[in-house]
């Protein structure tokens, strides 16, 4: 690999003015693949959701799923498009061992949905991004390289093919290009991906799950020197698959663009992988004028014209729009702007909602994922939604603090066998013995030993100072490892010497 | 007793519903006549005897049983080889899908198996359905049963050499281009291209998906009727399916009047590039049908000149998408590239695909490829959609004037083998009648009339009619078929060379 020149963000932006787009793939969550019958359920043993056509056998025909369509124009509607009231598929025309009938079939220059909009908050500040189109397609195949260390195709032994995942229903959403201040960039980037992620996931057409691949974001970006107009040569930056990446992708091809623009180099356009360890990316494939993908419409497949008074049904059917809801949930949960603002931030406003809605109070919920939630994911650069972790067993642990049978400083070891994977917070706290101890029986001997442990604090509390009572507690905090019920331990201590 | 193999399917299937003969009889007749025949004809590339003799004697055993069967049940039919077939070798005629052995059935497979008609085996054509003569087979020519010195027409060749040879009373064709028609005039039989969507296309490999129809190949119009019927209808599998009931063929075949029926002669299918005695056969027959009571009009359809021209950039074009499945990662054959050690996955591709592919079928690949380039997509694809368009409107026009039309189906009778093999655009032209019908998506029938005085063989007429009136194709064609046969005294094959003598 080549070394690259990276100039830092701050003095990249001083003399160019950063230009993006973005395209958002979305995995639907019909029962059934695009064009077939077959099932999608994610995680299957491989090649197990396959027939005739997902796996292109000679002869087979595709059929479009009425349900995916159905799916693409609520997208559409939310994301303020136009709905195309005649559309046609296309063959989009190119090999890879891992698409089955080497083309894919998408739309081209007749999506289903065209020209909208949606509005993304950063720092208080709104920023529109116009979408240019929402389109239909079907997912490919995945490989599996054996043999190699990387995981990568070089180096490997041989390669294994799974056509599960071929034919499931995507969506494309593809944003104009995107100028906002170089600041701010890829911090819209990441509130964009963000607010895309919420509005589909509210709309139940999607598990919206960047780690399980369900939501997959691509990065543009070129940049332009300050007081040009035309446009510099763009990387395309494939699969980033966290809220963070996204981000720092923007972040480290602004610096490596300058790097290059710097030199007096040239840009390639090519598509590049982002690498999350280091938050790099590298070189894919290069890109040129010369990918000619043959694009012509699919004779297989009838065209789709979905009537007018069925897009109106669909509209009528659309949630509240995110504005609308976040203002309705900040006043019944009553956080402040600044809260408000914080857990939007963060991605974690579909995370408070539904921890609340399985029984927490709003400011527990906010208290858990943008503390110590927030905290983990930091330190694992990943995002909220990929812990490990879901808002139902929050609100669990949530409601067994509240029962006395846990305090806050065991959940931390709740969620930890939570995330590892142990099984229900319940489960958790029988498998590590985290039971809060009330019993007085048990925490009247630990109280006698602190108390002949520490003879000076125990004098102070019977000479009247009840502030000496925290070491005591202390002590039978240590030797309980931390299971005691701290305030029976200084009703016992303070019964005991006064 | 009656020889089996020499009775139409109609005739067959009367006997078999009056217990006269039993299907394991007719089966074994039609294997036997096989057995005698196809080593010269080479009409099959797979030929099935014991799952056939199995279906025909379930089939016997079920009609023994006093259950209510299918008009044709029991009666034997040849399926082109382009058509899925579970357990059965389906290769199209191609190297690369030598061995394959599919797992499932196309819809027209299910709904005969369904019917009960006993499978014999596929037939031949040119390979992957792109040619006029199959001789492109990768599995060696089919020979016309007329002159074996001859080819049988393409791609459907071997089918209706099959119907020809008496080898099969029923069989299945594919006509993108007039892939039934022309072999079936080449070879004096029946064939029928339905209207597009009137058969479901799943299962049939695909050469050019707006394009491809499959239809019967018979001896007779009321056996094309009848197996028509039998595998058409909608078919929720394939999106293109046409959702409507189905024209009534069958009564409109056994209807066979026209009188009072506006026919329609196509100016520019006729006279020059048109062999003198396929012109001779073809007016005859028009004037037959005037003096039944047929109104007789010339009609012009002005975009035809561009036509030929369309058809060889849409077909190429979609064939070049539709054959790029074949990568030899799947199925089909995997040659490994010469000389390479470690090859990648494009590399062994590019083998297989040089390996298992003929010679047309790489060049219609390159053709289609170059056609949908960027940059040549306007000129080219676009335009030829644009010729389509214009030609679906010159038949509407014509169809307000006339009820059918109609064209000699070949512009010349059967060819020596080899004689046009160097030559892909004098064979390209072979299809210039009937490759209207597919552009525009309109069904066509062609049906013997008579033999060219120059060299004895078989001549076709060609009907065309507006989308879904198949049924006003079967019956000018009946009519027209009863006349014919009342001057020759009997069907026209009957005058065919005998092959197991000629042996």
């Amino acid at each position: 690999m080549t070394t690259e020149t990276l100039v830092p963000v701050d003095e990249a932006l001083t003399r160019f003015d950063p230009v993006m787009g973005l395209e958002i793939h979305i995995e639907l969550n019909t029962a059934t693949k695009m064009f077939c019958g077959c099932p999608t359920e994610f995680g299957a043993e491989p090649n197990t959701q396959v027939c005739p056509v997902c796996l292109a056998l000679p002869g087979a025909l595709p059929v479009v799923n009425a349900k995916a369509i159905e799916s693409a124009i609520r997208i559409g509607l939310a994301l303020n498009c136009e709905i195309a009231e005649w559309c046609r598929f296309a063959r989009k025309n190119y090999f890879y061992p891992d698409m089955p009938k080497n083309f894919q079939t998408s739309q081209y220059d007749e999506p289903i949905a065209f020209d909208g909009h949606v509005d993304v908050e950063v720092d208080g500040e709104t920023y529109r991004i116009d979408i240019e189109r929402a389109h239909m397609e079907e997912d490919t195949g995945k490989s599996l390289h054996v043999g190699g260390s990387t995981g990568r195709i070089h180096g490997a032994d041989f390669s294994l093919v799974d056509y599960n995942r071929a034919g499931i229903p995507l969506i494309e959403i593809v944003t104009r290009t995107i100028e906002v201040p170089g600041d701010k960039a890829a911090a819209v980037a990441r509130a964009y991906v963000s607010y895309v992620r919420d509005l589909i996931g509210g709309l139940g057409v999607s598990d919206v799950r960047m780690d399980q691949g369900s939501l997959r974001a691509d990065v543009n970006l070129s940049l332009k020197p300050k007081g040009s107009t035309t446009l510099g040569t763009r990387s395309e930056t494939k699969n980033v698959n966290s809220f963070r990446s996204v981000e720092r992708a923007v972040r480290y091809e602004i610096s490596r663009h300058a790097g290059i623009l710097d030199e007096g180099g040239s840009v390639l356009q090519e598509t590049r992988h982002f690498h999350e360890d280091t938050g790099t990316t590298s070189s894919g494939r290069e890109k040129s004028d010369a990918d000619d993908y043959r694009y012509f419409p699919e004779p297989d497949l009838a065209p789709v014209s979905p009537s007018r008074e069925w897009v109106e049904e669909l509209r009528a059917t659309l949630p509240e729009p995110p504005a609308v809801r976040r203002a309705r949930l900040q006043a019944d949960w009553g956080f402040s702007d600044l809260e408000m603002r914080d857990t939007i931030g963060a991605g974690a406003l579909q995370l408070v909602a539904d921890t609340i809605e399985a029984g927490a109070t709003p400011q527990a919920a906010r208290k858990w994922w943008l503390g110590e939630m927030a905290r983990r994911a930091n330190e694992q650069g990943a995002d909220l939604d990929s812990l490990g972790i879901t808002p139902l067993q929050v609100a669990e642990i949530q409601k067994l603090i509240d029962a006395g049978r846990i305090n806050d400083k065991l959940a931390r070891s709740v969620f930890d066998g939570v995330i590892a994977g142990e099984g229900t917070p319940e489960e958790v706290i029988v498998g590590r013995q985290l039971e809060v101890v009330s019993d007085d029986g048990a925490l009247g001997e630990a109280v006698d030993r602190a108390i002949a442990g520490d003879p000076d604090a125990a004098q102070k509390i019977r000479d009247g100072k009840q502030a000496a009572a925290g070491a005591l507690i202390g002590a039978v905090m240590k030797e309980m490892r931390g299971q005691a019920d701290a305030g029976r331990v200084r009703e016992l201590i303070l019964e005991k010497l006064t | 007793m009656t020889d089996l193999t020499k009775l139409s399917a109609a005739d067959l299937a009367g006997k078999l519903a009056r217990k006269e003969v039993s299907s394991v009889e007719a089966t074994q007749a039609q294997l036997d006549r096989i057995a005698a025949v196809d080593g010269d004809v080479h009409a099959f590339l797979h030929v099935d005897a014991e799952g056939a003799l199995a279906t025909a004697a379930d089939i016997d055993a079920r009609r023994a049983a006093g259950e209510g069967l299918h008009g044709l049940a029991g009666v034997p039919i040849a399926v082109k080889d382009i058509v899925a077939t579970k357990g059965m070798p389906t290769t199209c005629g191609s190297k690369i899908l030598d061995g394959w052995i599919p797992p499932y059935d196309a819809t027209i497979t299910q709904r005969i198996k369904a019917a009960g008609l006993p499978i014999l085996g596929k037939t031949n054509m040119d390979e992957f359905a792109m040619g006029s003569s199959t001789e492109h087979s990768a599995y060696g020519p089919t020979r016309n049963p007329w002159d074996r010195d001859r080819i049988p027409g393409g791609s459907g060749g071997g089918s209706a050499a099959a119907v020809a040879a008496f080898e099969a009373a029923l069989a299945i064709g594919t006509d993108t281009g007039g892939s039934i028609r022309q072999p079936g005039a080449l070879t004096g039989t029946v064939g029928v291209k339905p209207t597009y969507g009137g058969v479901s296309r799943y299962g049939l490999v695909a050469l050019a998906s707006s394009l491809d129809q499959a239809g019967p190949v018979t001896r007779t119009v009321l056996d094309a009727a009848l197996l028509h019927e039998l595998m058409g209808g909608h078919d929720p599998m394939d999106s293109t399916s046409i959702d409507a009931p189905a024209p009534l063929v069958v009564s409109a075949a056994r209807r066979a009047d026209v009188k009072g029926l506006k026919i329609g002669i196509v100016k520019e299918l006729g006279g020059e590039g048109f062999q003198a005695g396929v012109s001779a056969r073809f007016h005859e027959a028009v004037e037959l049908l005037t003096s039944a009571g047929a109104e007789v009009v010339e009609v012009s359809l002005p975009s035809l000149e561009y036509a030929l021209a369309a058809y060889y950039l849409v077909m190429p074009s979609e064939a070049s998408s539709n054959l790029a499945r074949f990568d030899a990662m799947r199925y089909g054959v995997r040659v490994p590239p010469a000389g390479a050690d470690d090859p990648s996955a494009e590399q062994v591709m590019a083998s297989s695909r040089d390996a298992g592919f003929g010679d047309e079928v790489k060049r219609r690949i390159i053709v289609g490829t170059y056609a949908l380039s960027s940059g040549y997509y306007d000129a080219y694809y676009g335009s030829a959609q644009k010729v389509r368009t214009l030609l679906a409107r010159d038949f509407a026009s014509a169809f307000e004037q006339v009820d059918v039309l109609v064209s000699p189906t070949s512009p010349t009778t059967a060819w020596q083998l080899g004689a046009k093999l160097d030559d892909p655009l004098s064979m390209y032209l072979q299809d210039v009648a009937t490759i209207p019908a597919n552009l525009a998506g309109i069904p066509g029938l062609s049906l013997p009339v008579g033999l060219a005085e120059e060299d004895g063989l078989p001549v076709g007429l060609q009907f065309l009619a507006p989308q879904q009136a198949d049924d006003r194709l079967y019956n000018a064609g009946a009519a027209l078929e009863k006349l014919l046969e009342d001057q020759w005294g009997g069907p026209m094959l009957a005058q065919a060379p005998d092959l197991e003598v000629a042996r």
